[in-house]
């Protein structure tokens, strides 16, 4: 491992305002100060984190429904995310989206999907447009276990390798698809073993450990960096929470002792154990990262309650694009 | 002027699209001619049968900076990509609130008369219609397929280029330089006096030929093109109604939900049309079937000349 300790403590941080943010969506969402539905990243924090340590703005990602998590962690701003949930104007998408289709282009993050498996596609595109720049970037994207029993999920692998593209396929296997366990939806309990299928690397790893998952994603990211092609990573996770809620949280449907031995493997704490042990954090400095990832999420709900909401009268607008016509100016495509 | 054929007309676009804009590329699994010999293998590229990822692709690559010509072949094929065109396609500028522009262009051939049977004869484009989201272009000649083409490449939205295949193999003047149509801009394509017949694609062609064999006999029939249904420029068709008083709209889909249905609607919610109006609108569709494949079925199945000219005499009121 070769982070830093400001990017541990970084990720360390990151991984906390995740949870706390999700745990906070509850709360507002039980409480009836934001609509919709809700679908918890807590306790699958260190996939996103561990991987987008390795990106930049310029690489792209594609996320899905429980999408919080790979927002924060690839940067976007928990103000305007906050916003978004609250379905005011400053949100990401102007309170066109809410909480399953957040997006922030500006920073890489292309759009969490309400569909299990659409996100797949347009990380490939965003894949092929890395290509045709030749710039070295790359494409991640983010998906469950769920998404392996879907046909986007092959085609998608099948044209990355074909094509060679610089893609890293990132499965988050929480175990449950829904309300179905792996074993209901597959034949194998290592979905990564697709990957043969399709000529390219697959990985099985352990998706709560964030310094492993930052490993493998950084072999990943390296590879198609290098244009050798896709890679497939599957994290073994566990959501602490239900699939997702709407009013309340529905009741819980799970072993009692599963859910109790996955959060023994609690990633936050894993690694702030670790950081303590290693002398690169102080039980001190950790109590200031809450307090202070607890400033900015109040800070945030400030942010999007002063925030107006959409005017009824601004309905159509971004319906499509104004321009019609594409201009001539660079970037082209390299060779 | 130099007359070429449909198809060929469409290549030009493509062709002439990707000589002026490097951030053109083109994905399908067939291309006419030689487009990598030009283009090169990074622009023009040869796919797996995969609709799904293919259709998404096109948007990611879009979003990006890119301007992707998808090509589904068959519209038929497209339907293996309904997550892609209904869920994300259509949706994903407003939802996410117009952060980014996807101009992707989305090819296929579409309509029935070739003895294709079900699958391989649909004309579904008001499926696309309803979305919102999708603009879409429909054209009936050499020349609008190629300026119309040319227009849905440079649009920064997604476009659906829906191309019938029965005018395949129709050759017409097409001008010189680059022709561009305005999507959004119907055409009169013959002024008349007695009655407005809005056809769609081939049946452009046949109203035109049933026109002049109604004009023979002292009928005046103004005939449109929407060209475009997404954006819909119905002011033109209004404007003929209000002139004729009588509107037949022809077309190969089956009629309910189909873009005669909203044609039709469009015309009679305005209050002056309607008061303008002489007779009950007409549509000239498919039967509701599934189009058979025996050809006595399928001629029965699709509109034809005859059918347009009795709709004709029936709001003339001349049977």
């Amino acid at each position: 491992m070769t982070s830093s300790a400001p990017q541990l403590v970084e990720m360390l941080r990151k991984m906390i305002l995740i949870r706390e943010f999700d745990e906070l969506a509850i709360k507002l969402r039980t409480g009836g100060r934001i609509y919709g539905a809700v679908h918890p990243y807590v306790g699958q924090e260190a996939v996103a984190v561990g991987v987008c340590a390795n990106l930049t703005h310029a690489d792209r990602v594609t996320s899905t429904h429980r999408g919080h998590g790979h927002c924060i962690a690839k940067g976007a701003d928990v103000k305007r995310m906050m916003a978004e949930l609250f379905g005011r104007v400053d949100g990401y998408c102007k309170g066109r989206g809410g909480s399953m289709h957040i997006a922030d282009f500006a920073v890489g993050m292309l759009g969490a999907n309400g569909i299990v498996g659409g996100g797949l596609p347009i990380a490939t595109g965003a894949a092929l447009a890395a290509q045709l720049e030749g710039k070295g970037n790359v494409a991640v994207c983010f998906f469950g276990d769920g998404a392996v029993a879907e046909g986007e999920f092959h085609e998608a692998l099948n044209i990355s390798s074909v094509w060679k593209l610089p893609i890293v396929f990132v499965c988050e296997n929480n175990q449950y698809a829904a309300n179905n366990a792996v074993a209901v939806q597959h034949p194998f309990s290592d979905v990564a073993v697709h990957a043969a299928s399709y000529g390219l690397p697959g990985l099985t790893i352990d998706g709560n450990d964030v310094l492993a998952v930052c490993e493998a994603a950084r072999t990943a990211v390296e590879r198609a960096r290098r244009s050798e092609g896709p890679s497939l990573i599957e994290c073994k996770t566990y959501r602490w929470y239900f699939h997702a809620m709407r009013n309340a949280p529905p009741p819980e449907t799970r072993p009692a002792a599963e859910i109790a031995q996955w959060k023994e493997r609690d990633p936050i704490a894993r690694l702030a154990a670790d950081l303590i042990a290693q002398r690169l954090l102080t039980e001190s400095d950790l109590g200031g990262l809450q307090r202070q990832v607890q400033a900015d999420l109040q800070e945030a709900v400030a942010f999007a309650e002063a925030s107006p909401y959409p005017d009824p009268g601004d309905i159509l607008v971004d319906m499509f694009a104004a321009s019609t016509v594409g201009t001539l100016s660079p970037p082209s495509p390299s060779p | 002027m130099r007359e070429i054929s449909f198809t060929q007309a469409l290549d030009e676009a493509v062709a002439e699209e990707m000589r002026r804009d490097a951030r053109v590329i083109t994905l399908g699994t067939d291309f006419t001619g030689n487009p990598v010999k030009e283009f090169g293998s990074a622009r023009v590229r040869f796919t797996p049968i995969s609709e799904s990822v293919l259709t998404g692709m096109g948007l990611g690559v879009a979003a990006c900076g890119f301007r992707p010509i998808v090509n589904w072949r068959m519209v038929t094929f497209s339907f293996v990509a309904m997550d892609q065109i209904v869920n994300q396609a259509s949706k994903v500028r407003y939802m996410f609130g117009g952060q980014a522009d996807f101009p992707v262009t989305y090819r296929c051939s579409t309509g029935g008369g070739m003895g294709l049977a079900a699958q391989h004869s649909q004309s579904p484009y008001s499926m696309w219609m309803h979305l919102a989201g999708l603009k879409i272009i429909l054209p009936a000649t050499p020349a609008d397929a190629k300026g119309l083409l040319k227009s849905a490449i440079r649009d920064n939205n997604p476009v659906v280029s829906f191309e019938c295949s029965r005018l395949n193999t129709v050759v017409g003047p097409v001008p010189d330089g680059d022709h561009m149509v305005p999507l959004g801009a119907a055409e009169v394509k013959r002024a008349g006096t007695d009655v407005t017949v809005v056809g769609l694609a081939y049946y452009v062609q046949e109203a035109l030929a049933v026109a002049d064999e109604l004009a023979g006999q002292g009928i005046s029939v103004e005939v449109i093109d929407p060209r475009t249904l997404v954006p819909l420029d119905v002011e033109t068709i209004r404007a003929s109604v209000r002139k004729t008083g009588r509107l037949v709209i022809v077309d190969e889909a089956p009629p309910t939900c189909s873009a005669a249905s909203e044609i039709a609607a469009l015309v009679v919610e305005d209050a002056a049309t309607f008061r303008a109006l002489r007779a009950a609108v007409q549509r000239v569709c498919a039967a509701s079937v599934p189009v058979p494949y025996s050809p006595t079925l399928e001629k029965a199945a699709l509109p034809d000349r005859a059918r347009i000219i009795a709709a004709i005499r029936l709001v003339l009121d001349t049977q």
